[in-house]
């Protein structure tokens, strides 16, 4: 019984180490997402252009080659990373790609008279987006982004495969050292079910906070 | 660092083999997707809650959770029930009870939004249920679910380099023993890349064929 302290530290230190890939990798993916879908939308082609090969490129292949791409071939070009960096590299930028299309959707269902009224007002087009048309989309791209989120955090488990010791990891390191399957994985199973319904419930009261005196027509 | 064609003409044959095994779990992942994804959505319509409750709660659960770890739990857990299945059989039980919680929500949505005036005038119409079933909701419902239900065929066809996890020789895991093999990352890695690009470029393509085919009347 004693060693099974032992063993639920070794999973909790890889909770950790999800938690923080989990973490890293929606910032990095938040970023991206406004980078790329305000770059689908902007005035100017080869921005556009970019912005939709970053989104179809990494919409199209699968997540999994990404992270052994980012892993295996980007040093052989003189970029080496660590685990941790190839994964959060590949994770942001792929669950950015998907979130760039929230991000586009979004901008565009601001009614067309939250232009005119800015254009009427004589905002310049930061001011637009930053007082006007973003305020109003973000809320309408916090549902969507709280399953991306959770996409995400689900698809943290395949770094395992390059050697980051997550939880995916440990529960392997749990299962050859103890021959027993059932109770490692299970744990995990449960750990990983808690922190999804924890990042949609934060999602969630996220949403009420900001949609707070806001007209907003729920899609 | 050169890319070698020599060598990309090489491993093209045994990278062939990998695209089969890839095809064939999507297909039947796909098969089980849209059978077992049905099941579960009429069991969650069941009246009887000790059905519609733990089935409700077993889907979230399993969307909640990775593939990675249940394809890893399947694969480990049931030889040691005294069932064994080959790797390829657990991949695609894995994949298509994973995705059959993402079609069980299609199928939900698909039904729901069939307008109540529909079913009120089938039973004026002293409609059965079989043949309000079969000659009202489901013509009506199946057209709007085909554009979502390809997007979780895409989806779906991403997440089978999984399986290399447990062993499955598909299109990953052969291109990964090549790498490791000949310790060359670059040729194999990226032709995976490519060969996924040249599927889900032209799936994507037909995805908005279809969302404009089958857009709801009155959005068309």
């Amino acid at each position: 019984m004693e060693q099974w302290s032992g063993y639920i530290g070794l999973i909790l230190s890889g909770a950790g180490v999800t938690v923080k890939i989990t973490l890293l990798s929606c910032a990095l993916a938040l970023v991206a997402a406004f980078v790329g879908g305000m770059g689908r939308i902007s005035r100017h082609w080869p921005l556009r252009w970019l912005a939709t090969a970053y989104i179809e490129f990494f919409r199209g292949t699968s997540i999994f080659v990404q992270l052994f791409w980012a892993y295996f071939v980007l040093p052989l070009l003189g970029i080496p990373l660590t685990p941790m960096q190839a994964g959060v590299l590949a994770l942001g930028l792929n669950v950015g790609a998907y979130a760039a299309e929230v991000v586009r959707g979004a901008i565009k269902s601001v009614p067309r008279e939250q232009y005119e009224a800015c254009t009427a007002l004589n905002l310049t087009r930061f001011q637009e987006m930053r007082h006007v048309i973003l305020p109003q989309a973000f809320v309408l791209m916090l549902p969507t982004f709280g399953n991306n989120a959770i996409e995400l955090l689900k698809g943290t488990a395949i770094v395992s495969l390059i050697s980051l010791s997550d939880m995916t990891f440990q529960a392997q390191v749990v299962r050859v050292q103890t021959g027993s399957t059932a109770i490692p994985f299970l744990t995990i199973l449960v750990i990983y079910f808690g922190l999804s319904v924890i990042l949609s419930s934060s999602i969630r009261a996220l949403e009420r906070h900001l949609s707070r005196g806001l007209d907003v027509t729920k899609a | 660092m050169k890319w070698d064609w020599a060598f990309v003409w090489e491993i093209m044959p045994q990278l062939g083999e990998g695209v089969i095994v890839t095809i064939q779990a999507t297909l039947m992942g796909t098969v089980l997707a849209m059978v077992a994804g049905l099941a579960l959505a009429i069991g969650r319509r069941s009246p009887n809650r000790w059905l519609s409750r733990p089935l409700g709660f077993a889907a979230e659960f399993v969307r909640g959770t990775p593939l990675l770890v249940q394809l890893y739990f399947l694969f480990y857990i049931l030889p040691d029930m005294g069932l064994v299945l080959s790797p390829l059989t657990a991949g695609v039980v894995g994949l298509g009870l994973h995705y059959a919680t993402y079609t069980a929500e299609v199928y939900r949505a698909g039904i729901d939004n069939i307008p109540r005036g529909q079913w009120e005038a089938a039973k004026a119409v002293n409609l059965t249920m079989r043949q309000t079933w079969i000659n009202i909701i489901i013509p009506q419902a199946i057209p709007p679910m085909i554009p979502a239900l390809a997007n979780y065929f895409i989806a779906m066809f991403k997440e089978t380099p999984l399986l290399a996890a447990i062993t499955v020789l598909e299109l990953m895991n052969q291109a990964r023993s090549i790498a490791n093999y000949h310790y060359k990352y670059v040729e194999p890695m990226t032709l995976v890349g490519l060969f996924f690009l040249a599927v889900s470029i032209p799936s994507v393509i037909l995805l908005r064929y279809l969302e404009r085919r089958f857009a709801p009347q009155g959005r068309r």
